[in-house]
């Protein structure tokens, strides 16, 4: 069993899986639940200033996309912040804290954007010995239009000057939650940075229509004939948020900035992958909500043996390491030539690589009358959809041609590395040779 | 005394009165709609599906499972009625595992094919529950056509002509249109009264008058039809049965297999229709798997199909096979039978066991004698009532006079089944709509 503990800006946890800020940390039923199924920390629920809390909608409040059993692919929500009484809140905090002092306990918190109010809810929750704060400039409904969550979040200025505020009024470590909703996620990045934020943590939800009601046409959920946009999260917006931390890990202002990668975590592989692009740790909401706090037992005994056929000692082994693998186009390797291969052995004839090739890409798959599939050489560029469309795993494979073999499509030997930015058809390739 | 399954004799009853209901339901037990997504999902949408190639009636299975599986069912009966009209009765009763599923890349892949025969069940079920019927009659063109039995190939010639606009007149010799779907068919695979309410359902397109009791050769000759009629269409099936050539087969309590799946099917209280306690089939086709799992339903002790060739050599197949032993039907194979025995009523049959080699089969000296209250022949039907001017070849309708077509298990070509003669029936219509429009 390879050892899980995590330390992540000086946070302790026995593991990096912690459950974000979501429905599954709002009260201490749940969190106390979650830590005995092995949970390594929560970030609470996100708290809003003193005063009344903010009311949810009382309809249907989740849309979802599914797989064709009904595998939850997506769900989207228009939930806000906890609608529970800020007092409630900071006596449960404080009561799960001190019953599990080996938890990491981060808290969320959402006020409007004057220096007075985040004075104030930092004072409030000094005294409940929480390890951290986590600031939600993510939520992309509902609070936004309260000039809160994501309306801060898509402003780096607002992220920059609230992220001083706090760390001014309180010694606490500080991880500045992002929201996607916006083209360039480095500069929001860069402005927590500035501000003096310990860590981001992103994604949070991305804005999204699940899908709309044809009867009586409104998106879905719908609340009385009417419905608005949600957040979307779970497996389906995995992609996204890879590539999102992965800008962050390898920018070079940003680089070595802690990252705490959520969106779509649902098995021990998803956090490695995080993981491995800078995640420091991840963050979990949509897999809890569809299986239950159970899951992290499978995330930890997969990372956990992961780790061991790896000779990884500790997760800091694992973090960042294929981060200097994530390139611009430009430097890929124009010269890496592979072609298709079909594994007559392990075809069933299915001709779904025929169909995709022919139809939509290069021609370069041959169908005989008794429906053997092969590849020709001299059309394959190599896309790779022929593998993506197969239905069965390594029939497909690409195999990488030897230096010095001729590519019989372009007549050309296969050459030594070489890129776009070098390359004679870029008008600003740079001459090698000068 | 109430009878039991010991009860001597061929007699009725010999089940509690609820056991009939339970054992002659559906033995496929429908898809819900989210069994169908999930089965549905399975399909790979194969570039010109081996499936497809598979089907006699060339049904776009991908099309109609991607149909199903996008929440349109009514769109996926579509397209299976478009190449076939009766396709929820072949839903049913198809040996898929030898025709699609064998055909199916997963069932390379995995021995697990989609489960085509289902979803198309799926699909024509939840469109006739609408009772809507799909098609509408072309604009009348003036002809008309005599379409002679009402059976799978008669049904679906007279609906495709219908709906090219010409005006069809069925003449069946039975009491009810369907043919074999209605008298001959397993009753657990058309459960419901399926083959009624089908041809019900067919016929409202309009165009098609049935005048059941009519019997060409005894009511009317070939000649008449030619006469009134811009063109015939001959969809009579086999109506003789083999003999089996052994001594004693008259004897009371022999009878043909299909004689008594029809009176089965038949029947409005099975609990009333008599069995024998040790009851012997004699064949290895579908009717003989048919005659005895149905035997053994109503309540019979013992039941065993006898053949005289090998298990590969059954026309009924590997899952059918099966499907007998399951229900408790026992198969001996390689073995013929030579003599019925019994005082005034059969009372056992004598065996010789086989030997099939190079030059045919070879009865051996060693035999066996099972006993025996109700013997049933099914080793193959035959074609009769052929009538004048219609060549017959290989005890099949090979060439028929002008204006007169033929398909089916009558006509040559395919294999005997419903699929075949609803696909030969269907390209008939076609053939005599190219003629009778000159196109
Ligand atoms: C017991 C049994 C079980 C079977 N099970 C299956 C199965 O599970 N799956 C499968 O695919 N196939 C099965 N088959 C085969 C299938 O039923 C036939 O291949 C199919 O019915 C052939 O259709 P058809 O229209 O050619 O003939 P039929 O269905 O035989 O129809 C012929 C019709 O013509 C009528 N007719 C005959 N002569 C005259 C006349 N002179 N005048 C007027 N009307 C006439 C008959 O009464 C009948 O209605 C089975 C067959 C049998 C006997
Ligand atoms: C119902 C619901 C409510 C959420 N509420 C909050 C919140 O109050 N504060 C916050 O920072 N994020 C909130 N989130 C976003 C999640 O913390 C998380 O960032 C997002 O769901 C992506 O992770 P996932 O794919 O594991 O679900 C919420 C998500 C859901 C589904
Ligand atoms: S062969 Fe099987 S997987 Fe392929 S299209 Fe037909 S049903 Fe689908």
């Amino acid at each position: 069993m390879a050892d899980l503990t995590s330390s992540f800006i000086g946070i302790k946890s026995p593991n990096p899986f912690w459950l974000a800020s979501a429905p599954p940390t709002d009260k201490e039923y749940n969190v106390v639940r979650a830590f005995q199924a092995g949970w390594g920390g929560v970030v609470w629920k996100t708290l809003g200033s003193e005063g009344p809390p903010v009311v949810n909608v009382s309809g249907p409040r989740y849309g979802a996309v599914w797989g064709a059993d009904r595998r939850l692919l997506g769900l989207n929500n228009i939930e806000l912040i906890t609608d529970r009484p800020l007092e409630v809140n900071l006596q449960e905090i404080k009561s799960v804290k001190r019953a599990w002092k080996d938890r990491a306990l981060v808290i969320s918190l959402m006020v409007p954007c004057d220096e007075d109010s985040w004075k104030d809810i930092l004072k409030r929750i000094e005294d409940t010995e929480a390890d951290g704060v986590e600031l939600n400039f993510g939520c992309p409904h509902g609070m936004a239009e309260r000039g809160m969550g994501s309306a801060v979040g898509q402003v780096p200025e607002y992220i920059e000057m609230v992220t001083r505020w706090v760390k001014k009024h309180s010694r606490m470590p500080c991880i500045v939650k992002l929201t996607p909703n916006i083209s360039d996620i480095r500069r929001p990045a860069e402005a927590a940075k500035r501000g003096g934020a310990d860590a981001v943590s992103l994604i949070n939800t991305i804005n999204s229509i699940t899908s709309v009601n044809l009867d009586d046409f409104s998106p879905e959920p719908m609340i009385d004939g009417k419905g608005t946009h949600g957040g979307y999260c779970g497996p389906a917006v995995k992609p996204i948020a890879l590539n999102m931390v992965a800008e962050i890990a390898r920018n070079a202002e940003t680089h070595g900035l802690p990252i705490s990668g959520i969106g779509g975590v649902t098995t021990w592989r998803d956090a490695a992958e995080f993981m491995a692009l800078g995640a420091g740790n991840v963050q979990v909401c949509t897999a809890a909500m569809t299986y239950g706090f159970k899951i992290v037992q499978e995330m930890i005994s997969g990372l956990s043996d992961y780790m061991d056929r790896k000779g990884f000692t500790s997760t800091a082994d694992l973090v960042g390491r294929a981060v200097p693998n994530v390139t611009d186009w430009q430097y890929l390797n124009l010269n890496y030539v592979t072609k298709a291969q079909i594994s007559q052995a392990d075809c069933i004839q299915c001709g779904r690589c025929y169909a995709a090739c022919e139809d939509t890409s290069h021609q370069a798959i041959a169908m005989s009358p008794d429906r053997v599939f092969t590849v020709k050489d001299e059309e394959c560029v190599a896309c790779n959809l022929c593998v993506n469309v197969c239905p069965v795993e390594n029939c497909i494979t690409m195999v990488p041609m030897q230096k010095g073999v001729v590519d019989p499509r372009t007549g050309r030997k296969v050459g030594d590395y070489a890129n776009w930015t070098t390359h004679p058809n870029n008008p600003m390739s740079v001459k090698a040779a000068e | 005394m109430p009878n039991s399954q010991l009860t001597p004799g061929i007699v009725p009853g010999r089940l509690p009165a609820t056991a009939y209901d339970r054992n002659f339901d559906d033995h496929l037990p429908a898809l819900d709609a989210h069994e169908a997504r999930v089965a549905a999902d399975r399909c790979y949408f194969c570039h010109d599906a081996p499936c497809v190639t598979a089907c006699p009636t060339d049904i776009d299975i991908p099309l109609f499972i991607r149909q199903i599986a996008t929440g349109t069912p009514e769109a996926a009966a579509r397209t299976i009625w478009t190449q076939n009209i009766l396709g929820g009765m072949c839903a049913r009763v198809c040996p898929t595992e030898t025709l699609c599923e064998e055909a199916c890349v997963r069932q390379t892949a995995e021995g697990k094919p989609v489960e085509i025969g289902l979803l198309q069940r799926h699909a024509t079920d939840v469109a006739m529950a609408s009772n809507r019927h799909p098609f509408s009659r072309g604009p009348a063109t003036g002809k008309s056509v005599a379409v002679v039995g009402a059976g799978p190939a008669g049904l679906a010639c007279a609906h495709r002509l219908a709906m090219k606009g010409h005006e069809v007149t069925v003449f069946e010799r039975r009491p009810k249109p369907g043919g074999l779907n209605e008298y001959g068919i397993a009753s657990y695979k058309a459960a419901g009264g399926f083959a009624a309410r089908e041809v019900d359902w067919l016929l409202q397109i309009g165009g098609i008058t049935v005048k059941c009791g009519v019997e060409l050769g005894r009511d009317l000759t070939l000649a008449d039809l030619q006469r009134d009629f811009d063109a015939v269409f001959l969809g009579i099936g086999l109506q003789g049965v083999n003999a089996l050539r052994a001594e004693g087969e008259d004897l009371p309590g022999v009878a043909n297999a299909v004689d008594f799946i029809a009176d089965l099917r038949q029947s409005s209280d099975l609990s009333k229709l008599p069995v024998g306690r040790d009851v012997v089939v004699i064949g290895g086709g579908m009717t003989a798997v048919d005659a005895a799992v149905q035997s053994k339903l109503l309540g019979a002790e013992t039941v065993t199909i006898v053949y005289r060739r090998g298990p590969e050599k059954m026309a009924a197949s590997g899952y059918e096979q099966d499907h007998a032993l399951q229900a408790g039907v026992r198969i001996i194979h390689n073995a013929a039978p030579f003599r019925v025995t019994g005082n005034g009523r059969v009372e056992a049959v004598d065996f010789a066991y086989t030997e099939d080699g190079p030059d045919g089969l070879k009865l051996l000296d060693e035999g066996f004698t099972l006993k025996a209250d109700q013997v049933f022949k099914a080793i193959g039907q035959t074609l009769t009532g052929v009538p004048e001017g219609v060549m017959v070849a290989g005890g099949k309708i090979a060439a028929t006079p002008a204006r007169v077509w033929a398909g089916g298990d009558c006509a040559a070509g395919g294999e005997d089944l419903t699929v075949t003669a609803v696909a030969e029936g269907r390209d008939a219509a076609e053939a005599i709509h190219a003629f009778l429009t000159g196109a």
